[in-house]
């Protein structure tokens, strides 16, 4: 089950015609693909799509009635290989994932498929995690668009223009024969508003009855001569049709007057934030109504040179308003005007910076400056000439700290990274390679582990250079998500045929976690619609690892520490895998904690655990928070002027996980710590008996109070 | 959508642009800033608001910075455009859910004096960053006030995050109610408990942690005389039999003798290591206290002094088993563990203590000469190590663990004769005569000998790293004895020293010095 629920609102996405429905961006695109009779749905979760997938998950019941099938795929690549099912069958599928790193996964499947195109409407919806929250490398998802010549969806941010956006892409598809990818930045995904529904409508013919009624074409395997074939019809025929279609259904909008001396160009996903810098220009009012000509392209490719030229006639300078590089649609639009021998004069990241997010003073100050020189007269006097400058305000940069993203409170793979960090003090530093997750954290102080990530399920495999052996052996980390992704071929079973002399330790905590708790084939829950609880260690034994170390729990630090030890010690040669286990704590919390409180109610018998530091012991040498970092874990500075450094400290939101403890045993630190277990609804005996101990201890206390001097609260 | 209209190029500025309120919130993955970003849509949406809301989600939210975004304006019939992300200057409302986060977005640029009304919450989330330097790296939230009060154009600033939980709720709840006593937004309070009603989820709670919040923000309109750092505790003060409280009073008019620069230290360290052993000790520190103030003069301000008597009484009262054990069982320390846990008297509660002896804790308990013997015999240590060296969890609740650490806690009787006290006693002295020697040359120089004891803490690995830094910074300070910057350097290696665990700082500035001297 999924860390954020949707249930409430998947009740929403039942509304028909006349209803109103008001939420978040993502619910609003499922119910656009329900609106739009589609057949299967799929895709990989990720951010900022990640909510995508556990809508649809929420939603198989209401998915199921229609027809629809929802398919938890097991990539990206695998996502869109299923939108095979449209290639022969006039049936409307629609998968989901993260760009860029989603499309450079998928690029396979999505090369193949716009080369053999497509007869049922093929989208695929892409949250494009770009500019700030961002967790990848920063690459535009554009590029894979022009090279396999699908066409790019980029709709303005609003829920009415990006429901459109659907019920479009879906016909472009089926116009053009041609898949259609659909970007949705990271807030528009989240952003929240309404749109007037339409009823949901059953597939025409759904992947079930396709399946009575088998279809098959050769000509659309990609195959020579077939795939030369392929490249002319792209070109000459789908191209062709697209850009018909995209013209006569308006696709792309223009707003404000006709004539201008100028005019901007703007991708749909930016068009709130020019309308925004315009507003504050005094050059467009709270609707959006413009006294600067927008042409917004809610289809960034193909671009339509016929459309675009119409927009410049008449105009001194045109700015293109473009996000992340390179600059593929100024290059194009340029084109555009220089086969056309215009006179007109292009803008972009001349006034733009090439690299960024367009944030809100970026794009007023491009804007700005573009009227400066193209059309001064429509600006305000205050922007000509500004009044006097602000009061500067003390600069914070140095005193502020950067907080990254991190382990939370308890978090189970914590105590693997300690570990680590305790056999490096033994052994030395090793090469060690992470992947992609929630691990990646440990790159980051107090632990930093790992100096790369190659991608999903590669952390094995970006050490095969190193698979030989040497002196030390190379480390990888690879997560349990990261394994069923992609790592149990391309990394485990790679380190097996090429005999690698090296240790990989999969960090699996039941979920694929970072992107939200989903659950993969090894998840110990139950779910009625997939086949959970695969263990790690058998797929990786069934792949032919022979030095398997199955630890059941990662809080065990010693146990941690000597089973790494052992890897990277052992006279035996070839793969050494270690499968840490432990329940991500997020969603353990989630899961017991109502469980605990009912039962506390209902009058069992319930130790609830935190720890607790005597700070009297504890000397404020933070040893322990260099092997920690949690969240809970903090510092107190002490009312006592004998005092430098403040001391550790563990605040309410501990949920007694015991790596605090754990690790001041296995690092030999300071005996501050303690943990504490509150026993609700204590048996009678129990109560009685710690009750007698009570006195008996306050008893040998008080002995040895009337005999020395003690002081204050100490005593 | 398509529709388009001519305008005229020049025109107005629309009114009702200015009058779109803009809202930020910057929070910490984990505080609630999404229940909060809904509860102001809902309010603003009942209100006969148009609102839009967005979030930047993702792997921030694990613990990392994150930040939500409202627009809003009196509702038209026809929708508006609302930006997606806040600008820099262009932001009415900012709630900060913690005060570096607050120093973050006054960095951005999103608290602007002629606009924005900043309601922060005065409490601390440590980054890593400031958690894990050895010494004192906790960021400057002074700095953070100033710049704040010089930023907004209206300050609101409480610790949310206390009133919270005393509450028995979350922050987003008490910020909620700071928003709305501060009146930013045009809506009456019992709006904004409507919408936490609406929300159907921990309703109770959310509105008491609701109220707290509203008043904590209305009091709290004038934040910054209530920051001001208040006195230290006056000193503790002795409890115990009659006699010992007439040795007691005995010492501490000694303690009172002092110049007044250091009488205050004096006291609070004789009490330190009176707790530590006993009153015989006492009026051993004394004694040595006695030597510095003898080197020492009321022209140089009795820093030296003041500085003895704090760092002595440290040394003095160092960490060993009989102390841990001592201060385990002591009766406040269980009222404190059980005030912690939030436990009644009468709850029945667990605790475990977490001890790791190793071969040099039991030879320290060892005979000085005795235990130096067996210390020098590594056979002999191997042998106690394996004896003893493995994590020991005591479950100091119960009898037969306390009665263990009730007895090593009592063993304060025997201390004096061991090998650990003999190596402290040694230790201390070779460093107080050294500062003793410089006082008459290099006062100063003095001074920073002094404070270098503060490198030394923690136990085993902590404490034979602190000691190693204590050696190397007291070469360094043997390498520049006699410059006149001699001191400066001294407290600069101290700093060093303090950064980080490695000793890469330390390092780097001991070869700075080598590069001139």
């Amino acid at each position: 089950m999924a860390e954020r629920s949707f249930k409430a609102e998947v009740a929403h996405l039942r509304k028909g015609a006349g209803d109103t429905f008001t939420g978040e961006g993502i619910l609003a695109i499922t119910k656009a693909l329900l609106e739009n009779g589609v057949g299967y749905v799929g895709g990989y979760q990720g951010a900022p799509i990640s909510h995508l997938m556990d809508v649809l998950a929420d939603a198989e019941d209401l998915l199921s009635e229609l027809g629809v099938r929802f398919e938890a795929n097991a990539s990206e690549a695998a996502a869109a290989a299923m939108l095979a099912a449209s290639v022969h069958y006039p049936i409307r599928g629609a998968v989901t994932f993260k760009g860029s790193v989603g499309v450079n996964v998928a690029s396979d499947a999505l090369a193949n498929l716009a080369s053999s195109g497509v007869t049922g409407g093929a989208l695929v919806i892409v949250g494009e995690d770009y500019g700030e929250g961002s967790s990848i490398m920063q690459e535009r998802s554009h590029a894979f668009a022009m090279k396999s010549q699908f066409w790019l969806l980029d709709p303005r941010p609003n829920l009415p223009s990006i429901v459109k956006a659907v019920g479009d892409g879906f016909a472009l598809s089926e116009a053009s024969n041609t898949p259609v990818m659909m970007m949705v930045r990271i807030r528009s995904c989240h952003v929240t508003g309404s749109f007037a529904c339409r009823d949901n409508v059953r597939p025409q013919l759904t992947v079930r009855e396709a399946l009575s009624a088998p279809r098959k074409d050769f000509a659309r395997v990609v195959l020579p001569p077939m795939s030369y074939q392929h490249e002319q019809d792209k070109v000459k025929v789908r191209w062709p049709a697209a850009e018909r279609f995209i013209v006569e259904n308006g696709l792309n909008e223009r707003f404000g007057p006709a004539t201008a001396p100028v005019g901007i160009v703007v991708q749909g996903g930016m068009y709130n934030g020019v309308i925004r810098a315009l507003q504050r220009l005094g050059l467009a009012d709270i609707h959006g109504d413009t006294a600067v000509p927008l042409y917004v392209l809610n289809v960034t490719y193909p671009l339509v040179a016929s459309e675009f030229l119409d927009f410049c006639a008449g105009k001194d300078a045109v700015l293109v308003v473009e996000e992340g590089q390179p600059e593929f649609i100024e290059q194009q639009l340029s084109t555009f005007l220089y086969r056309a021998k215009s006179l007109v004069q292009l803008h972009g990241k001349d006034i733009f910076p090439m690299a960024g997010e367009l944030t809100g003073k970026v794009m007023l100050d491009a804007v700005t400056a573009f009227l400066k020189r193209a059309a001064p007269q429509m600006l305000p006097a205050q922007v000509v000439a500004p009044n006097a400058p602000a009061p500067p305000i003390p600069d914070l940069t140095k005193t502020v700290p950067i907080r990254p993203p991190g382990f939370c409170t308890g978090c189970p793979e914590r105590p693997i990274f300690a570990a680590m960090k305790l056999v490096e003090r033994e052994l030395g530093q090793h090469q060690i390679s992470a992947d992609i997750g929630c691990h990646l954290f440990a790159s980051l102080p107090p632990f930093e582990i790992g100096g790369q990530t190659m991608g999903y399920g590669l952390g094995p495999a970006s050490n095969a250079a190193f698979d030989g052996g040497g002196a030390k052996r190379a480390i990888s980390i690879l997560g349990d998500g990261g394994f069923w992704h992609n790592g149990l071929s391309s990394s485990i079973g790679n380190m097996v045929f090429n005999k690698a002399d090296a240790l990989t330790i999969i960090v699996d905590n039941y979920y694929s976690a970072a992107t939200g708790g989903q659950d993969i084939p090894s998840s110990r829950a139950d779910n009625p619609t997939k086949a959970t609880q695969h263990p790690i260690s058998r797929a990786v034994r069934g792949v032919g690892v022979e030095w398997v170390r199955q630890i059941d729990r990662t809080y065990d630090v010693k146990r941690m520490r000597d089973t790494i030890r052992e890897a990277l010690t052992t006279p035996e040669k070839g793969p050494k895998v270690i499968v840490a286990s432990s329940e991500c704590m997020l969603n353990r919390q989630r899961r017991e904690k109502p469980q605990r409180a009912a039962a506390i109610k209902a009058g069992q018998r319930v130790e609830v655990p935190r720890f607790g530091v005597d700070e009297d012991v504890c000397t404020g040498d933070h040893a322990c928070i260099r092997l920690s970092g949690c969240p809970s874990l903090g510092l107190k500075r002490l009312d006592d002027p004998l005092r430098d450094d403040p001391v550790a400290h563990i605040d309410q939101t501990c949920v007694g996980c015991g790596n605090c403890g754990e690790v001041a045993d296995a690092a030999v630190l300071c005996p501050s710590f303690y943990e504490a277990r509150v026993v609700h609804n204590p048996g009678r005996l129990e109560a009685w008996w710690a009750r007698l101990s009570a006195r008996v201890i306050a008893a040998l206390q008080a002995r040895r109070a009337a005999r020395r001097l003690s002081f204050g609260a100490a005593g | 959508m398509t529709e388009q209209m001519p305008i005229p190029a020049a025109r107005a500025p629309d009114p009702r642009v200015q009058a779109i309120i803009k809202l930020a919130i910057l929070a910490v993955g984990g505080q609630g800033g999404g229940v909060l970003t809904g509860w102001i849509e809902d309010l603003a949406r009942a209100n006969g608001y148009d609102a839009q809301a967005t979030s930047v989600a993702g792997v921030a939210q694990r613990t990392g910075a994150t930040i939500y975004y409202i627009e809003m304006a009196p509702a038209s019939g026809r929708v508006p455009v609302f930006s997606l992300a806040p600008s820099a200057g262009d932001v009415d409302i900012l709630i900060a859910a913690e005060m570096m986060e607050a120093g973050r977005a006054i960095i951005r640029g999103f608290v602007t004096p002629d606009r924005t009304v900043l309601i922060a919450s005065t409490h601390r989330m440590l980054a890593v960053s400031e958690k894990m330097v050895p010494g004192d790296g906790i960021a400057d939230a002074d700095a953070v006030r100033a710049a704040a009060e010089v930023a907004a154009a209206r300050l609101i600033m409480a610790d949310f995050e206390a009133t919270a939980v005393r509450s028995g709720s979350v922050i987003s709840a008490a910020l909620f109610g700071a928003l709305a006593a501060s009146g930013a937004l045009p809506f009456p309070r019992a709006a904004f408990e409507d919408a936490i009603r609406a929300s159907g989820k921990g309703v109770e709670p959310s509105l008491r942690a609701f109220a707290a919040g509203f008043e904590a923000a209305s009091a709290g309109a004038a934040p910054a005389a209530a920051a001001k750092a208040a006195m230290p505790a006056a000193p503790p003060a002795p409890q115990g039999p009659k006699a010992l409280m007439a040795a007691w009073a005995a010492l501490e008019a000694r303690a009172a003798a002092y110049p007044a620069p250091a009488a205050d230290m004096a006291r609070r360290g004789l009490a330190k290591v009176v707790d530590f052993q006993d009153a015989a000790y006492g009026a051993e520190y004394l004694d040595a206290l006695d030597r510095v103030r003898a080197a020492d003069s009321a022209a140089q301000g009795w820093v030296l002094t003041r500085e003895a008597a704090k760092y002595l009484a440290n040394a003095m009262a160092y960490d060993d088993v009989i102390r841990v054990a001592d201060l385990k069982t002591r009766p406040g320390r269980t009222a404190r563990v059980r005030a912690e846990m939030g436990a009644k008297s009468d709850t029945v509660m667990a605790v475990t203590e977490y001890f790791h002896p190793r071969a040099e804790e039991i030879v320290g308990l060892l005979p000085a000469a005795m235990g130096a013997r067996w210390q020098a015999d590594p056979r002999r240590m191997a042998l106690l190590d394996r004896l003893f060296n493995r994590g020991r969890r005591l479950r100091s609740d119960g009898l037969p663990a306390f009665l263990a650490l009730w007895l090593i806690g009592g063993l304060r009787g025997w201390r004096r004769r061991t090998l650990r006290h003999a190596e402290e006693a040694a230790h201390r002295s070779a460093w107080l005569a050294r500062a003793l020697s410089l006082a008459g040359r290099d006062y100063g120089l003095a001074v920073e000998v002094i404070r270098c004891r503060r490198l030394i803490k923690g136990y085993s690995d902590t404490h034979a790293r602190g000691l190693s830094k204590f050696d190397r910074v007291m070469d360094g300070i043997a390498l520049v004895e006699g410059r006149p910057d001699a001191a400066d350097w001294a407290r600069r290696l101290r700093e060093a020293a303090l950064q980080d665990e490695g000793g890469k700082a330390l390092e780097g500035a001991i070869a700075t010095i080598r590069s001139f001297v």
